[in-house]
């Protein structure tokens, strides 16, 4: 259905011979479109992104704070977690479309529930591993059950948590491409407009490599984070 | 702060787990005197690390009592209670989190004692327990086990508590670190004057170190409480004796040191310190098949001499 003379996609560019021809990679039309497409569409997915992490984090902290605490709690909300996980995505926003319908909300239930199992189940793990020496250290010094846990417990699980949290971020700049099933957002959007279009393979690999560079470039900066907050990871024994 | 030191009384204290028949602390008397070190010591299952855990509520007692200073553990609040009592344990003890001068600076910033002043602290502290300033910045797992353990007892020192229990300090370093940390670990003790309750299951380290032993046996019950020496010449009883061992005569020299003798006029033979014991001197004298030793000051010059009749009378 290719039109002679004109683009492949209409209303796309202005018809370089690559775009007419669906090339591999115009960069034409990525320098045309950066700033009405795909622009927008980053900051959408990085929207997208912390809002379902921060979110993750904070329910899933509360929920290691109870599992942690009374151990009886823990199995059921790691059976919880694990069930929501094992859910497909789509699957999830079928279910989803009837209560929240088609908005952000329903994309964010769906994002947090699958960061839910990574973070918690590192976090219990994390706090778990702290030696009951050094438990018992800080009680027998004198630190009430609280400071017990945010100056000793929690600063020890902070590698474990953080490294849970690095694997969370990634699988949701992942996931959150399928976003655009349900609300036309993120990068995922332009990769559904461009499936429609006949393939259109620029768009295609513009944004699917927008999505990669940007879970790199998190992670990255999450390994900043981890090597600020955790400086006693790093030191080894002097030579 | 706390100040000095603290006399700590064990009151008929007992602690029975339910579910047990034997008791694992069973109607402990015992009153340790302030400035003094006492060594608890005894076969595993003894209670004697429950007795310590008793003192700092760590174990809360089923009966009886436990008064530092005549005032009742019971009556004071918990958190406040440990503040005021230094704490050591084995080497895994320090925050692997925190640089030594944070670790140092626990109690003081439990405190809320200011920045400033918890670095001038712990520098004086790390001065104390023989570790260069240098060490202030490093975190534990850059430290062998004697110097973490030293940074430990600088932590327990930190608060100036005037009572200090410490749980198999020296339990997890060779013998050759432990030596030496019992050594400074003496020679500070010397300065602080600080009460202390000193667990371990090593008869000789209890000897060296207590001023008094509380010997433990099953069932948490006191065997014998009594001074180094008086324990190895008269044992309470058979299972002290055993627990002491057959060679107790021969322990009981190392009781006294080389300075304590009534030494001859300056001779040949072997050199040896006159801070050595008397153990020492009578195994260097065998070594070297001597029948003299030459006794030197704390500058290597002799000052007398030591006969093997001398050292077994």
């Amino acid at each position: 259905m290719t039109l002679a003379g004109g683009p492949v996609i209409p209303n796309f560019g202005s018809g370089s011979s690559c775009e007419v021809t669906n090339g591999w990679f115009c960069t034409d039309w990525v320098r045309q479109h950066w700033s009405d497409t795909l622009q927008p569409a980053l900051v959408q997915h990085i929207e997208l992104t912390v809002i379902a992490v921060a979110a993750g984090l904070a329910i899933a902290f509360a929920l290691a704070l109870a599992g942690f605490r009374y151990r009886l709690l823990d199995p059921p909300i790691g059976f919880v977690s694990d069930f929501l996980y094992t859910i497909p995505s789509l699957a999830l926003f079928q279910i989803l479309l009837p209560v929240t319908g088609i908005s952000v909300l329903t994309v964010e239930i769906a994002l947090v529930s699958y960061t839910l199992l990574i973070l918690y189940r590192n976090m219990i793990e994390g706090l778990r591993a702290v030696p009951a020496e050094i438990v018992d250290v800080a009680r027998g010094s004198g630190f009430t059950r609280i400071q017990t846990f945010t100056r000793v417990e929690l600063p020890l699980a902070l590698p474990t948590i953080l490294a849970g949290l690095r694997i969370a971020t990634v699988s949701t700049v992942s996931i959150a491409t399928v976003a655009s099933f349900v609300v036309a957002k993120g990068l995922g959007a332009p990769i559904f407009t461009a499936l429609e279009q006949d393939v259109f393979k620029t768009e295609i690999f513009a944004a699917g490599g927008m999505v990669v560079a940007l879970a790199l470039v998190a992670d990255g900066l999450l390994v900043l984070l981890q090597r600020a907050l955790t400086p006693w990871t790093r030191s080894g024994r002097p030579a | 702060m706390p100040g000095q030191a603290a006399e700590l009384v064990f009151d008929e204290a007992t602690k029975q787990y339910e579910g047990r028949d034997e008791a694992a602390v069973d109607h402990l008397s015992l009153t340790v005197r302030a400035g003094e070190i006492c060594v608890l010591v005894g076969p595993s299952g003894g209670g004697k690390t429950t007795a310590l855990r008793l003192v700092n509520r760590l174990i809360p007692l089923t009966s009886g009592d436990i008064r530092i200073d005549g005032t009742s553990i019971l009556d004071q609040d918990v958190v406040r209670l440990r503040r005021g009592i230094g704490y050591v344990i084995q080497q895994v003890g320090l925050f692997p989190h925190m640089t030594v001068e944070a670790n140092i600076g626990t109690v003081p910033r439990l405190y809320g004692r200011p920045r400033a002043w918890i670095r001038t602290r712990s520098a004086e502290l790390l001065e104390l327990v023989g570790l260069d300033s240098s060490y202030a910045k490093r975190y534990p797992a850059q430290l062998s086990g004697g110097e973490r353990q030293r940074v430990g007892l600088a932590r327990a020192l930190a608060g100036n508590p005037p009572l200090m229990l410490m749980d198999e300090p020296f339990g997890a370093i060779d013998p050759i670190v432990r030596a030496r940390l019992q050594d400074a670990f003496l020679a500070l003790q010397k300065e602080v004057r600080k009460t202390v309750v000193f667990v371990t299951h090593d008869i000789d380290e209890a000897i060296k170190v207590g001023d008094r032993i509380a010997i433990f046996r099953r069932g948490g019950r006191l065997a014998q409480y009594d001074t180094p020496q008086a324990i190895l010449e008269r044992p309470a009883d058979e299972f002290v004796a055993e627990f002491v061992g057959a060679d107790r005569a021969l322990k009981a020299l190392a009781l006294h040191t080389l300075a304590e003798l009534d030494l001859g006029a300056p001779a040949g033979g072997p050199p040896c310190p006159r801070t050595s014991t008397v153990r020492d001197a009578l195994a260097l004298m065998l070594q070297m098949d001597a029948q003299k030793l030459a006794v030197t000051d704390e500058r290597g010059v002799v000052v007398g001499s030591v006969t093997r009749e001398q050292l077994l009378s």
